[in-house]
């Protein structure tokens, strides 16, 4: 059992989904139950499908300065970046502490590989074409880069890339840095965009539904592809008394298979008793569990099984229904709802499931509801067999 | 600047073509002898079952291979070791796939090559072979790759004083992409940190605020052994102080602002 940690504050965050830009957009659409997903217009080739599309991210203009950095993910970080007063929040914090004293954590998946695809689609006699030759956005740390660049950040930076659990470890490394006294604050989050790699490389997987994703529905059929930006900014508790808390973090591996989970959730259950050691809580304290939720037929089935660890009255819930499956931003813009939930106290419904499985029922919230929430979980798993649990908590009272 | 704190290197893995492990690779540094010609292009990476190891990809099999040879030399069992894999880039040959079949013909992409493109492959495929059900991660900082994934690795090593294996592995790019990239060929190390252990280099490391010092002359002089890539060059310049007595001190740049100082000694 992992030793208990000193909670920390989350003293801003913000979210950009299919569900809108900021934190207001997403709050109004999960309590009325309305889902973001679309028919697939993004992919450079006809795939029938559904996906969370921020609207927008095409008419992001990146500073001048920055202007080497341009890429669609890069537009969408910026785009987040700008919601829910975030940048004022962090130049505060670089104010307070100091730039380096301030590390950078961001978790991604595929970050700016669409401009790699598109220098692809556009080669000039083997070569990119002049408008794409630049390296900085054809590497998988151009997300955390700009970051740094666009908000003056000059601790410790990284780029956290484990598939679907990416942004949810990020709160994990943070703590480290904190804790340790590598540093005094830290932002962290998630930034993924579509791109052809994700949508046809699921596809290839036969992961993709053709609707709208079901997550526990005894006739789901796989994921829907969205993207997000999300993003929290975390300091020592005493800095923000009443801001919510990070509570517990657990990680751990499946040691089981690259792209299916463990049949008996050996990984996620471990991830989730480390999460609650650190939090100095056990199960029977938890309110709400924001599930991983993907909609295939395996994650949910083993997920499933995870429940009966919690009481009947925790409620539970997949949001991948309102945004789809964001990927390499799905732990962070998850760790936000998962945050709403406990401040706003609104239950975020599971949507898109009609006929639930009957071992999720007695937890899962099919319809929207509203009452207290002190404690928060987020579940992420990725391929690979890598797991990230998160507790949250309501200030004051970790 | 932080406190210092101090961790020893239990164990050391590397891989090149022609120093294929870490004494090879540490004649090679002390000036004992050059690598070995008419050497094998791929590791062996016998971690790995015969049917994972036709199907990894190269990154994956370097990955593999010297994480191994460090767990050997640490004494550790790697199924209760956390692990932290760093690179600059992922696994190229794929990317360069990846890309080169979405543009001819997308509905072809192979679903094991899409499974194999993401930058944990090597922790997946570590964690299955080895039964790892410890934390894994995968990380990045691009030309700060080897010194970014370093400080996660000693961080989770103070922070829950648990001995970590990091690896830092990068492989040669190929296609159009190899003009965007600095790798021209394949490169990993492996570290086994153990807060608790007596043997090995010790490292006495700390965060060092101001600008961020140049790696030294030496191993400037790596860097076509690095094949051009710097976090190659920077856990060069590690692998080099620890290879060669006596003690010596390191700086290896994390951003502009920002390096992570290390005083070691062998």
């Amino acid at each position: 059992m992992p030793a208990r940690i000193e909670p920390l504050a989350i003293s801003a965050m913000s979210a950009t989904s299919a569900l809108g830009h900021g934190l207001a957009a997403h709050i109004d659409a999960l309590g009325a139950g309305r889902g973001g997903l679309a028919a697939n217009d993004f992919s450079s080739a006809h795939l029938d499908c559904r996906i969370g599309r921020v609207t927008g991210v095409e008419d992001v203009a990146l500073p001048a300065a920055l202007a080497h950095r341009d890429c669609r993910n890069n537009r969408l970080a910026w785009l987040g970046l700008q919601q829910d007063d975030l940048l004022d929040a962090i130049a505060r914090i670089v104010a307070r502490h100091g730039a380096a004293r301030v590390a950078l954590v961001l978790g991604t998946s595929t970050a700016s590989i669409g401009s790699t695809e598109d220098a692809y689609r556009r080669l000039d006699h083997g070569h990119f074409p002049a408008d794409l030759r630049r390296p900085e956005i054809h590497t998988p740390h151009s997300l955390a880069a700009f970051v740094a660049d666009a908000t003056g950040i000059a601790g410790p930076a990284l780029t956290v890339s484990t598939a679907c659990s990416s942004s949810a470890k990020v709160f994990a490394s943070a703590e480290r840095l904190i804790r340790l006294g590598l540093a005094d604050a830290a932002l962290v989050g998630g930034v993924d965009t579509l791109c052809d790699s994700v949508l046809f490389g699921f596809n290839a997987l036969e992961l993709v539904s053709r609707q709208a994703c079901r997550p526990f529905d005894a006739r789901r059929d796989g994921i829907s592809i969205g993207e997000a930006a999300a993003f929290a900014l975390l300091e020592r508790a005493d800095s923000a008394p009443h801001a919510p808390r990070l509570a517990g973090y657990g990680e751990s591996s499946d040691a089981h298979h690259m792209s299916t989970p463990h049949p008996q959730g050996r990984g996620a259950l471990a991830a989730l008793g480390d999460a609650l050691g650190r939090a100095g809580i056990d199960a029977n304290a938890v309110d709400y569990v924001n599930l991983h939720g993907t909609a295939t037929p395996k994650n949910d089935e083993v997920e499933a099984k995870l429940l009966p660890r919690f009481p009947r009255r925790t409620r539970a819930s997949s949001t991948k229904g309102f945004t789809g499956h964001t990927l390499g931003a799905a732990g962070a813009l998850e760790a936000v709802f998962a945050l709403l939930a406990i401040e706003h106290g609104v239950v975020p419904p599971n949507l898109g499931c009609d006929d639930p499985i009957p071992e999720a029922v007695p937890w899962l919230a099919l319809q929207p509801a509203r009452q207290r929430i002190d404690i928060a979980l987020s579940n992420s798993f990725g391929f690979g067999g890598n797991n990230a649990c998160l507790v949250f908590a309501r200030g004051g009272s970790a | 600047m932080s406190a210092p704190r101090a961790i020893a290197v239990a164990g050391i893995g590397a891989w090149m073509q022609g120093a294929p492990d870490w004494p090879a690779l540490r004649g090679v540094l002390r000036g004992e002898h050059g690598l070995a010609g008419d050497a094998p292009a791929k590791p062996a990476a016998n971690a790995l079952p015969a049917a994972e190891r036709r199907r990894a990809p190269d990154g994956v099999r370097l990955a593999a291979e010297v994480a191994t040879q460090a767990c050997a030399m640490a004494g550790c069992d790697p199924a209760t070791l956390p692990c932290v894999f760093a690179s600059t880039h992922g696994e190229l040959a794929i990317t360069d796939y990846v890309c080169e079949t979405l543009a001819r013909a997308p509905l072809e992409l192979s679903p094991t090559k899409f499974h194999n493109s993401v930058l944990n492959a090597p922790a997946g495929y570590w964690t299955i072979a080895t039964g790892c059900t410890a934390a894994s991660s995968a990380v990045t900082a691009h030309h700060a790759s080897f010194g970014a994934g370093l400080l996660e690795a000693l961080a989770l090593a103070a922070a829950d004083d648990t001995p970590v294996l990091f690896a830092c592995c990068d492989v040669a790019s190929s296609g159009p992409l190899a003009e965007m990239t600095r790798t021209t060929l394949a490169f990993g190390v492996a570290l086994v940190l153990s807060p608790a252990a007596a043997g090995g280099a010790r490292l006495r490391w700390s965060l060092h605020h101001g600008d961020a010092a140049a790696l030294p002359p030496a191993a400037m002089a790596l860097r076509t052994v690095a094949g051009d890539n710097p976090a190659n060059a920077q856990a060069l310049a590690l692998l080099a102080a620890i290879a060669d007595p006596p003690a010596a001190s390191l700086h290896l740049p994390l951003s502009p602002e920002l390096s992570l100082d290390m005083e070691i000694t062998p």
